[in-house]
Parts: C-alpha cells; structure tokens; sequence
C-alpha cells in the first residue's frame, strides 16, 4: 500500500510508543492512540463520551516531548508528532503504584458486599497496576452508608474516587447538574443539594459509568452478582430512539440493563425508562395464562384451546366488522404475523397501532429518512417541529443536546411550547396550537412576518437565516399536542418541503417499535413493506383485504356506531391511553367481542372477553425497527413466565384455531417470508443482525408525493379561550412505568399550566382551583403560574395521577379551545 | 514624617529608609481616598498613558521588565504579548493573596485601592479590552469596602467607565468577593470561581489563560502588586524603574517577614540587592532574631517554597539564584524560625494548610496531603514508628516524584536540588506540602527520631486547638505552638 492510498497515513502523526513507531489520527488523545494500538493505558475518570478532565491521574505515562521524559496524563494530550511515550518504565509504574495507593488508602475494600465487586475498574487496576500492599495505618475516612441521592439511585460516598464522570455526566451531558462536589481536600464528597434529589431522567447513566461501587441502582442493588449474569445485546423498546442495550439476567430473570456504546444511536446512555422499566417483567399482576370471560362472569383462566377457539368464533364474521388496534409493543416478526393474520388471513383493514397520538401513516412512512448521526453532524441545522425530546425520546434528546452544545448544530423550534432544548435553540417559534403550518409557512423568503401569527421578528430573521440552504437542515418530527390536529404538522412538513429542498425527518414517535408496526402494515391502507393495500400482490398471503381500512378513531367511531363487532387489543389500552376517553368507553363496551393480547388486565383488557397472555421484553426472540429505519436485534434472556407467549405464536395459535396454516412455525421460517414480501426487508441477512454492529438501515428512502393543503386556518377562540396544548410526560401512569416498582411513584400530579399573564386576566387567585370548560364539559383543576407557557394557551400532560385531561378531549377537532375560571367564582 | 518604624494606620507595614513606589502613600492615613491620591500624582499614569498608543504601553512595561508579583516571577509584559488577537479579552487582577506568610497585597488594597485601580485601567487600555474583573479575597473586608468605596469614585470621576478622561475608551472594572479558599490564587481555579463554578485549577497545558482562561477568552490575570507598580512607572518611565532593584529584578517588590525577628513586618525593597541576611538581620529591615535565640530555618518565599538555613543567609533576594539554591522567591513572604521551634510541628502546621486548600481535584494532593498530616499527627501524638520518616517521604515522592527542590546542608555534605518540583498532580499545591517535609527532614531527621524513641511509652497529650490558629498573616507558627511542642519533651 502506497502513502496515497490510506488517507490514514497522510494525516497520521507518528510517534513512539514503547520503542514502536506508530501513528495516532490528527487531534487524537494519547489514551486512544495507545488504545488502538493496544496498549491499555489504566484510568478512571476518562470517558471517551465525555471532555477529559485529567483528575484522577491514574493515566500518568512517560512522555518525552525533546526535553526529556516526564509523566503527563494520556487522557488530556493531544499526540504531537515524534513525541516519545513509555507506558512501561520506572516512573510511569511509580506513579500508577501512587495513585492507587492513594485510591485505597481511605477506601472501605467491602467488596464482598459491593455490586461492582466483579465488574471493578478499581480492583482490576488494582491487580494489573497496583501495589501489592498497603502502607495506610491511620483511621480511614467514614461516611454514613448508602444515602439515597434520587427514587433510583443510592450513593457510598466512602467508595467514591471522585472522578467526577457522574457530575460531569449530570451537568455535560444530561444538562441536570443535580449533583456537585462538595468540601474540599480529603472531606471532598459527591452530594446533591439539600432538597434537590437527583431526579434526573438520566440518573442511571451514573451509575453504569462509575468506576467504583459508589453509585448503586436501587433496583438492582443487592440482587446479583455480576459473574453470575447472563448477557445479550438488544435493544431498547421504551420509545423509537431504540436504543442499544446489554440485558442481563441471572436464574432467569432480568436484573439489569445496561447501555451499550452504539456510535450510530446511544452512545451507551439510556434513560432511565429504558434502563429500569425491565422490572415490568417480574411485575406481580402478571396475565400468565389465558383467561375467558364465559357468558357474563369475570374473566377466569383458561386453557389456550379454548380461549383460541373463542377468539377465533369472533374473527370468523365479515372482515369489514373486525378491527385491530395497537401493536407497538411488538417486535417486527410479532407484527408481520399480526398483520399477515388480520389483514391476509382475515381480510379486515381497520388495523391501526397508534392511536391518534402519532403521525399519519404516509408521513410517518414516505417521507425521506434521515438517521440519528446525519441530524447530529456537526454543523447541521435541525428543526423539531414535534414534542419536548427529553419527555418522549429521551435518549434522543441526549444525542441532539450534544450536538447543539459541542458541535456546532443549530436548533430551530417549531413548537407549541418551549422544550427542555429552548435554552440551547437557536431560533424559537412557539406557535399557538393550529399556526405552526402558517408559521413555517412564512419563514419563506420575502414572504411577510405578518402571516406568522406574531412571532417575534428576530426569532423569524433567524431561523430564516439558518435556513438559506448554506447548511444541511434536517426535522425531528412528531406530534407534539394530542388536543391539536396532526394536518397542522403536516402543513408545516410541506412548507419545510417547499423551503429546503432535499429536507430529511426523522420521525421522532413514542410508542416503543410503531416505526416497525407501520413498516409492517399495522396500519389502514398498508401492507408490509410500506406497500399500498390497493393492487398490491401479496402471494404468500391468502388474500389482501378488499378495502382501505379505518384509523384508530374511525375505528372507534364506527364501533360506538355499532358497526364493528369484534375487537383485537394488541397490547393496546385504549381506555387509558386513548386521546378521547369518552370514545374508547363507548366503543369497548359496545363491540360485542373483545380481544386483548396483553401482559396485564389493563383496564380495557379487563372489558375482554378473551384475554391472550403475551410475552414482553427480553422474553421472546425478535428484532426492532427504530426511528431511522434501523433494523437492530431485541432478543431473550429469560422464558416468558407461565403460558405466556411471544406475540407471533399467538397469532400462529389463533390461525390454527381458524383452520388455518400461517405458513410458519418457526421464527426463520416466518423471517424468510417477511423478507421475501416486505421489498425494504430483501437484503436483511437476519442470521447477521445480531453481530453487525448497530443493525442495518433499512433502504426506507421513499419519495412518496405528499399532498398536504394550503396551511389551514384554526377556529378562533370563542371568548377569553385559552388553546390546549396537551403532551407527555416521560413519567405517567403508564403500564410500563405502573408496574415497574421503582418507577411507580415517579409521575408527577398532573397540574394545569398557565401563563403569568393569563392567570391576571383570568383573575385566578392562589390556592383556588381553576374550572375548565369546554363546551359545558367541566374539571377542576389545579394550576400553576408557568412563564415558559406560551400566553392564550394552556398545557397540561396526559396520564398523570390527579385529573384526567382527556376528559377535554374530542377526536376531530382541529385544536381545543377552553374556558377557564377560578373555582368558586362565575364567570 | 516617621521613617524606619512601624505605621499605625497600615498593621504590620514597616516606613523603612528605601526608595518606595507601590508603598509611597502609605504614610498618609488618608491615602486611600481619591482626595489624596488626586494630590499625588493618582492616575497621572493614566492620563500618560493615554497619550500614548496602547502598544507603546505595553512596550514601556516590557522593557520594564515589571516582574510579577503573584508567586512565579513571570514579566508581565511578555505575558501580555501572547494574547491572540481575540476579542471579547479579560484582564483578571488577582487579589486572593492566601499564601502562608504573604500579607501584601491586603495592604495595597486597603492603603491604596486606587492605584490599584489605575493600574487596572493602563493595563487595560494597553491590552485594548474593557473588561477588568477585581478578584478579592473574602476574608478581607477592609479591602473590599476601600476597593468599592474607590471604585465608586473613580467611576463618578470618569477614571473608570465609559468615556475615560473625555476619551472614547470605555472600561469597566467589576469588584468580586471570593468564598474563602486558597486554591482560588491559582489563576485557572479564579478564573473557573469567577465563571461561577467550584474552584478548581484547569490543567495546563492544554490551555493556558492567555490563549483562553475566562469563558475560554483571552485572559491575563496579574497579582495586584504587579498592578500597582502602572501608576509610578507610567509617570517615571522604564529607565527610572530601572534604577532601581538588580538588572535581573528592576524595581521594588514587597516582602511580608514573620516569625522570630525583631521587627517582622511589611517592607518594600530592592530586592535583588540585598541578601537575606541584610533584611533579617539589618537595622534598616528586621533587625535581627529575637534576644537569646538563633535562626535555624527560614521559608524564603511563603509556605509553598522549601527551607533554608544559615547557609543560605548570605544569598541575594534574586529569583534565579535562590531557585538555583533549592527553593523560591515565591510571593516574597519570609517566615523566620529561630531554635525554639520544633521543626516537626512546624512541618506538621504547613502540611495541615496543605492538605485542609487541597481542593480535591487530584488524587495525589487530595489523598497524600491528608495522609502526609495524619502521619505526622501520628508521629507528634507519641505514636510514630521508625518507618513514617521514610513513609512521608515516599508519600512526598507519589506527589512530586523525582529528588524535591531542597537547600545545601554543606556539614552533611549534600548539595542543593534546584527549583521546581515535579508534580504527579494538576497543579502546585500537592508538592507544596511536600517542601515542608522534604526540608525538615533532610536536616532535622533526629528530631523526628527523638520523637518517636523517646516520647515512645510516654506522651503527652499534644493540645491541637493551637494549631488550628490561622492567624490573618499567616505564620508558619506561633510562640504558643512553640511553647506546647517544646513542653511535651
Ligand atoms: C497554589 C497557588 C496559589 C496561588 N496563590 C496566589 C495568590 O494568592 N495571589 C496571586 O497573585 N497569585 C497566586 N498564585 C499565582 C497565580 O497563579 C498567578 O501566577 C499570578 O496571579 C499571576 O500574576 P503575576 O504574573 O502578576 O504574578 C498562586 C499559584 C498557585 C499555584
Ligand atoms: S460517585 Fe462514582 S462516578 Fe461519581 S465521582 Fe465518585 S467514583 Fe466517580
Ligand atoms: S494539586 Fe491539589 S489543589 Fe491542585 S488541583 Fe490537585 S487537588 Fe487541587
Ligand atoms: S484517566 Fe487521565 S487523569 Fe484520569
């Protein structure tokens, strides 16, 4: 190989490491330049995710730079050229024996009683590079034992190191700086501030990065040891980021999540949902076998013959009168044989795995992709024209935080409030619930600020500037007001279309693998593979069905109408989670079978009549599709518990009760047919997942021709009407986090937010309820004076112990407007 | 006027016969006020320099050769000169002054806040930025309310500000009170205080203030002595100041003595011209050890810098010849101990300093200094064994590895090891524990042995509340001290 055919070599520095010449890349620290050379240089503070800070000193090397040897830390220098590196000699062995001597000498060594003890960056540095002994003699340092510094996270100050990676992850990374050094010299310790707990979503990164045992999740404390635990690496089905995750177990049952180092999606952090909700898993309300509800009675247990058979008398009617609602919580291979039972065996197209809370199906699927790194390149403009990231995709908003602080990108928001990346933004366009396509709209050259609703100018000027085509410009997008019609979004994408041509999105969407229930036709009108229904040719499929399918409202309209008598749940709760309340009651009740395939009695799976218990997380072998299109393993490690099964060989299980053969018993079996029918899924080497590194990117670039209209105009406000604007928080009455035990208590009272100036012309007066009306439909409601509430709207987040907002809540509307007065008072 | 003797009005400072520049107005009880600054010669220098371009300033200290005076030495105008041409640039005045012995700038700040802020204000415009940040010492009241009090008025009076002196320079000076801590001296741990973080020094390279300190600008931070030599070099220009002082050393420098001489005090000297043992010994300086007593060591530049002895009297006060000799000039405090003084808690008293500043950014410092105390704790508790001597030496050398900087002892046949020390640490404050250590044993390893054979069975309680006695100037130890230590024999 010549020097001009490895761009390596001419940009390489050369230097000696151990007598070798070598070369490290432009700017690379020396700790990695040894690192790729492998030659491990010891450390503790070091993070290659996060600045060095050079404070352990555990990296002390020789270095000579023309001037002699001296000791220098890896971690914090650059490679310059012909540098001369001894990570062997006398000193550097000196100095490592020192530091770990001075490590030790006031740590407790309760290793035996310690998580880490295993797993111990402390005691493996101690073997290979420490000395053999102890010369301390005086009384050590004493802290009080574990003090719990969040819900999820105790903290052994006598343990710490003091390397500063939480604090720096708290405060760089997550942007929580809950956590601080206090005191100084050998009293220095990691604390909170009195009253402020570490109540970070992020708090469990902490933990996995500490070197010693100092930090402990209160989950998994006490629970195994960790030569004990059984690892594989999946993926994370908490929202669509997927993150990429190490799941561990021991005697069969999940004890821990870690993150895995993924460069194209994580970075190895995870929030903490994705790293605790695997206690859901071991949740004592458990459905473990199938249960039947026979003429009238309570749901009872049953064997699956006949719980199948029942299910299957009720799918056996006219397919226009069966509907199927959910399957998010699926893997890819579940959602295929769902969509292959309902829509090709059963022939109904009323299938919809969101509901109403996400992005209509064409968006969510033909619009040109982007992945993760491309919205994070440095130097990138971003748009999020969707909700608050850090409350829906947490993990994503770690990534996209990070690329706005340390790279250069620059965000642009299109949102109905301002988000926990507002401080960061470049350009904030808060928009009133129904103008956010009208202010996109505007952001078009020479078109006049007066069209967008009373922006602030230079908020205008800004984000236009950023958007002149001199820098790439992707979109975050997703929904970010469930009391707002999603064609406002819409209006918005194709303004941006028009704008920046060559514009990509990433479809920043909740719901655990609905990407993947999309892309496997879980929707009205598709079919696997981002085909359409119409005219498509299925040939492993009996049939494809005969009619473009309802959503999930018209599926609940019509089955309040009467007009749908059976349907399925998978894993779907819409009593508690559907937008519209009053609308799922009506229709549950009025359907006259249901069928839920659930983990839990969920309250719409306790309406069934037929209760199909399935597998979850880390119980069944599957695969995940994330928000870029990215196809990554979620695989097992334990057996699911009882008769519980994974969501596919429940549909194979029905199919037989049908009469019928799905075409598959096994899981290649049912993979090669989704390959061989899903066109995007034609090169996936499924045997291969599991080794590639991050999984691959589906070809998911579809040029679909999107009509969106004109940008609407919203109904205005009757009177004083403020708009609604209702979202997530990432801590609800979920079931994940309901019945996750450490998660539990974690939601927040729900409490209605107001603007300062607002809460004055209301005359609401401290202490005092406020009533919310809309259109007579009232509820009482706690608030608060929030200035960061854009004025003439409201926000309160849905799930939340307290009230139910979803009360307000009716499917249709283009926004929701409400009245509000103090409770008490007329109005 | 009375010269040669103490000053009421300004605690601690001697009015000796020499040439003054920084400590002229200190006679006058009033020269605080800008009333009697006005009266002699207050910010002429600025005017001066504001009749001149920038540049030729800056060129004016340079060929000064204006020495600091926070602890290094370095010349200030070739500090100024690596500024990159980068704006917004910050000129940070060190007034944190925590060193043990050092009390010089409190009398700068206190005597004498405007030409302090004069001096601020040339830098500044020779520097060509506006932003000046005045960081003071928390402990010291008296000075921050001169400082604010002057402020004020040199704001009102168009010294500071917008417009200066009916000009279109405008420059601001902001007054901030530190929290308390010796480690906040280091220019990068002021900077990281300033920034509204923990103060903690930033490891150097990459990055050194100059290039990027505060907000990761261009930032020169200079000892407020160092400043308030602008007001009288403006005026008298770079040949008059070089009249003054050694070739190597121009100027005055303020040297802040205590411990066991007769007249410890403030005094403002040539320094490069005179030996040690004209300012301990001289009648123009501290006129000798107290009665009955004889020097046995001395710290020639504040608790940071290793010991000397007899030995070394005859040196000049010159930065290059007392670092070849194993120690520093440092921040120009002198701590003189005679032989009453228990060399092991003497050690013990600055190793406690040490150890409680670390701020317990690295572990050497945090964790060394801490067990370096306990030992020696141990060892005066009656409860040494023969091996803490080698231990703390050891425990020195994982802090500052290599042979530590340390001062001939000609009748044991050792030479000096010349400054600095090397340092496994960020920054300096580790190996400043070990000066003590290293100094005390290299020429007074039998006391230590005495104490641990013979206080070995019996000992006496040794009472700790003295040693926790910081007095404001910082002495190394006390009477008192001295006293208990010498009792417990
Ligand atoms: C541990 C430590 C403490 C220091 N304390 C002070 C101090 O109290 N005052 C001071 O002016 N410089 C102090 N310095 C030196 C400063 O870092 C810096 O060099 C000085 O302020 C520069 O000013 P100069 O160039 O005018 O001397 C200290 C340095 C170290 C390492
Ligand atoms: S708690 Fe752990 S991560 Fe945090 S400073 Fe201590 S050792 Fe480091
Ligand atoms: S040497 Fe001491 S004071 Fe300096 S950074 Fe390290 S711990 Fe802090
Ligand atoms: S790893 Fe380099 S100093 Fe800690």
């Amino acid at each position: 190989m010549t020097a001009t055919d490895n761009p390596q070599t001419t940009t390489g520095v050369p230097f000696t490491l151990n007598g070798k010449a070598v070369e490290a890349r432009k700017d690379e620290l020396l700790i990695d330049a040894a690192d790729r050379h492998g030659v491990h240089i010891p450390r503790f503070c070091y993070h290659p995710r996060m600045n060095p800070v050079g404070m352990c000193r555990m990296c002390l090397v020789d270095v000579d730079m023309g001037r002699g040897p001296g000791l220098q830390p890896a971690c914090m220098m650059p490679v310059t050229p012909d540098i001369k590196v001894d990570t062997e000699s006398e000193a550097t062995k000196s100095a490592q024996d020192g530091v770990l001597e001075f490590l030790l000498i006031n740590h407790p060594l309760d290793c035996p009683v310690c998580d880490k003890g295993g797993e111990c960056p402390l005691q493996d540095n101690t073997l290979s590079f420490g000395p053999g002994e102890s010369r301390f003699v005086e009384e050590k340092r004493h802290y009080e034992k574990p003090i719990p510094i969040s819900p999820l996270v105790d903290l052994d100050r006598e343990r710490c190191i003091l390397c500063d990676r939480c604090t720096r992850f708290a405060k760089e990374v997550a942007g929580d700086p809950l956590i601080h050094f206090i005191g100084r010299g050998a009293q220095t310790q990691v604390n909170t501030f009195p009253d402020h707990p570490f109540s970070s979503y992020f708090s469990g990164n902490t933990v996995q990065i500490c070197p010693v045992g100092a930090l402990l999740a209160q989950p998994y404390r006490f629970k195994a040891r960790p030569w004990d635990l059984e690892t594989v690496e999946s993926t994370s089905a908490v929202d669509t980021t997927g993150a990429r995750v190490l799941v561990q177990s021991s005697r069969n049952q999940l004890t821990r999540i870690l993150g895995l180092d993924s460069d194209a999606v994580n970075w190895g952090w995870l929030s903490d949902k994705d790293r605790f909700a695997y206690q859901v898993t071991e949740s004592e309300n458990r459905v473990t076998e199938p249960m039947l509800r026979r003429g009238g009675d309570d749901l009872t247990p049953s064997r699956w013959s006949d719980a199948t058979k029942t299910a299957a008398r009720a799918l056996r009617g006219d397919p226009a009168r069966v509907a199927v609602l959910g399957g998010a919580r699926l893997n890819i291979e579940g959602q295929y044989a769902w969509a292959k039972l309902m829509k090709g065996v059963i022939g109904t197209d009323h299938v919809d795995c969101q509901l109403s809370d996400g992005l209509p199906a064409p968006m969510a699927l033909g619009l040109p992709r982007a992945t993760i790194n491309q919205v994070c390149a440095p130097g990138g403009v971003v748009v999020l024209l969707g909700p608050d990231p850090k409350e829906e995709l947490p993990t994503l908003y770690l990534r996209l935080r990070h690329a706005i602080v340390e790279d250069g990108v620059s965000l642009i928001e299109l949102t109905p409030r301002p988000t926990s990346l507002s401080d960061l933004a470049a350009a904030r366009l808060h928009c009133v619930p129904g103008t956010v396509g009208q202010v996109a709209a505007a952001l078009a050259p020479g078109v006049s600020n007066e069209s967008a609703d009373a922006q602030p100018a230079d908020q205008m000027t800004a984000a236009r500037a950023l958007l002149d085509g001199s820098r790439p410009v992707t979109v975050v997008l997703g929904r970010a007001n469930l009391a707002e019609s999603a064609r406002y979004t819409a209006d918005a994408v194709g303004a941006l279309q028009r704008l920046v041509p060559g514009v990509t999105f990433l479809p920043a969407l909740r719901r655990g693998n609905v990407l993947g229930g999309l892309e496997m036709g879980l929707t009205a009108g598709f079919l696997p593979g981002g085909v359409r229904r119409a005219g498509a040719n299925f040939p492993a499929w009996p049939f494809v069905p005969d009619f473009d399918g309802k959503d999930a409202d018209g599926i609940m309209r019509a089955a309040a109408n009467g007009e749908i008598d059976t349907i399925v749940l998978l894993g779907a709760d819409p009593m508690e989670d559907y937008p519209d309340a009053a609308l799922a009651k009506a229709a549950l009740e009025r359907v006259s079978t249901l069928i839920a395939v659930d983990a839990f009695v969920t309250s719409s799976a306790a309406e069934a009549d037929v209760i199909l218990p399935a597998a979850l997380f880390g119980e069944s072998d599957g695969s995940f599709l994330n928000l870029e299109g990215r196809l990554s393993p979620m695989l097992a490690k334990v057996t699911p518990p009882g008769q519980a099964k994974a969501d596919w060989m429940v549909a194979v299980e029905l199919a037989t009760a049908l009469g019928i053969d799905l075409g598959f018993v096994t899981l290649a079996e049912l993979r090669a047919e989704l390959s061989s029918m899903a066109t995007t899924f034609a090169s996936v080497d499924w045997n291969r997942l599991a080794s590639a590194d991050d999984g691959p990117v589906l070809p998911l670039k579809r040029q679909w021709v999107l009509e969106f209209g004109d940008a609407a105009t919203p109904p205005a406000p009757s009177s004083y009407g403020l708009r609604l604007v209702v979202d997530h928080k990432l801590w609800d009455q979920g079931t994940m986090a309901q019945e996750s035990p450490s998660l539990a208590g974690l939601a927040p009272p729900a409490l209605l937010h107001l603007n300062p100036a607002d809460v004055e012309a209301l005359g609401l007066s401290e202490g005092t309820p406020a009533i919310i009306d809309r259109d007579g439909a009232t509820l009482e409601a706690p608030w608060v004076a929030d200035p960061s509430v854009v004025p003439r709207t409201a926000r309160m987040a849905i799930r939340l112990p307290g009230f139910d907002v979803r009360s307000l809540l009716t499917v249709g509307r283009s926004v929701t407007n409400i009245l509000i007065r103090a409770a008490g008072g007329t109005h | 006027m009375a010269t040669n003797t103490y000053v009421a009005h300004a605690p601690g400072y001697v009015d000796n016969d020499g040439p003054k520049i920084v400590t002229r107005r200190f006679a006058d009880p009033e020269s605080h006020t800008l009333e009697r600054y006005l009266a002699t010669e207050g910010y002429d220098g600025l005017r001066k320099a504001m009749s001149m371009a920038p540049a030729e300033v800056a060129n004016l200290v340079k060929d000064a050769v204006l020495l600091g005076r926070g602890g290094a030495g370095f010349p200030a105008g070739v500090k100024w000169g690596f500024m990159p041409p980068v704006w917004p640039r910050y000129l940070v005045v060190n007034g944190d002054e925590s060193e043990p012995g050092t009390y010089k700038d409190r009398l700068l700040m206190e005597r004498d806040p405007h030409q302090l802020i004069e001096g601020c204000v040339i830098a500044c415009y020779a520097l060509g930025l506006n932003q000046c940040f005045l960081y003071v010492r928390g402990e010291m009241a008296l000075a921050q309310e001169r400082i604010a009090q002057a402020l004020n008025d040199a704001y009102a009076n168009n010294f500071v500000g917008k417009g200066i002196l009916g000009t279109d320079v405008d420059i601001d000076v902001v007054l901030h009170w530190g929290a308390g801590a010796y480690i906040v001296g280091e220019e990068t741990a002021l900077i990281e205080s300033l920034e509204g973080n923990r103060g903690m020094p930033r490891l150097k390279p990459p990055f050194f203030p100059a290039a990027k300190g505060l907000y990761l600008k261009p930032t020169i931070v200079n000892n407020v002595e160092t400043l308030s030599n602008l007001n009288w070099l403006l005026i008298n220009g770079a040949d008059a100041y070089k009249q003054y002082g050694s070739e190597k050393s121009p100027g005055t420098r303020m040297l802040a003595v205590s411990g066991h001489v007769k007249r410890p005090g403030v005094y403002e000297v040539e320094a490069g011209n005179i030996s040690f043992r004209d300012l301990f010994y001289g009648e123009n300086y501290c006129q000798g050890i107290r009665d009955g007593h004889e020097l046995k060591m001395f710290i020639p530049g504040g608790g940071s810098a290793p010991w000397f002895f007899g030995d070394q009297l005859d040196l000049k006060l010159e930065a290059s010849d007392v670092g070849a000799a194993g120690s520093m000039l440092g921040s120009g405090a002198l701590v003189v101990m005679d032989d009453s003084t228990d060399a092991v808690r003497a050690c013990l008293r600055l190793v406690r300093f040490y150890a409680r500043e670390s701020c317990g950014k690295c572990t050497p410092c945090r964790e060394g200094t801490s067990w370096e105390e306990k030992i020696l704790e141990r060892i005066l508790d009656g409860h040494g064994r023969q091996e803490d001597i080698d231990l703390l030496l050891s425990v020195g050398a994982q802090i500052s590895p290599g042979r530590y900087p340390a001062a001939s002892f000609e009748d044991a046949g050792l030479s000096a090891v010349p400054f600095p020390p090397r340092q496994t640490t960020i920054c300096p404050l580790g190996p400043s524990s070990v000066a003590p250590i290293v100094s005390a044993i290299r020429r007074f390893r039998s006391e230590f042995e005495a104490k641990i054979v013979l206080d070995h069975g019996d000992h006496d309680e040794v009472d700790h509340d003295h040693e926790d006695n910081h007095d404001g100037h910082g002495h190394a130890h006390d009477a008192d001290a001295t006293a208990v230590a010498a009792g417990g024999h």
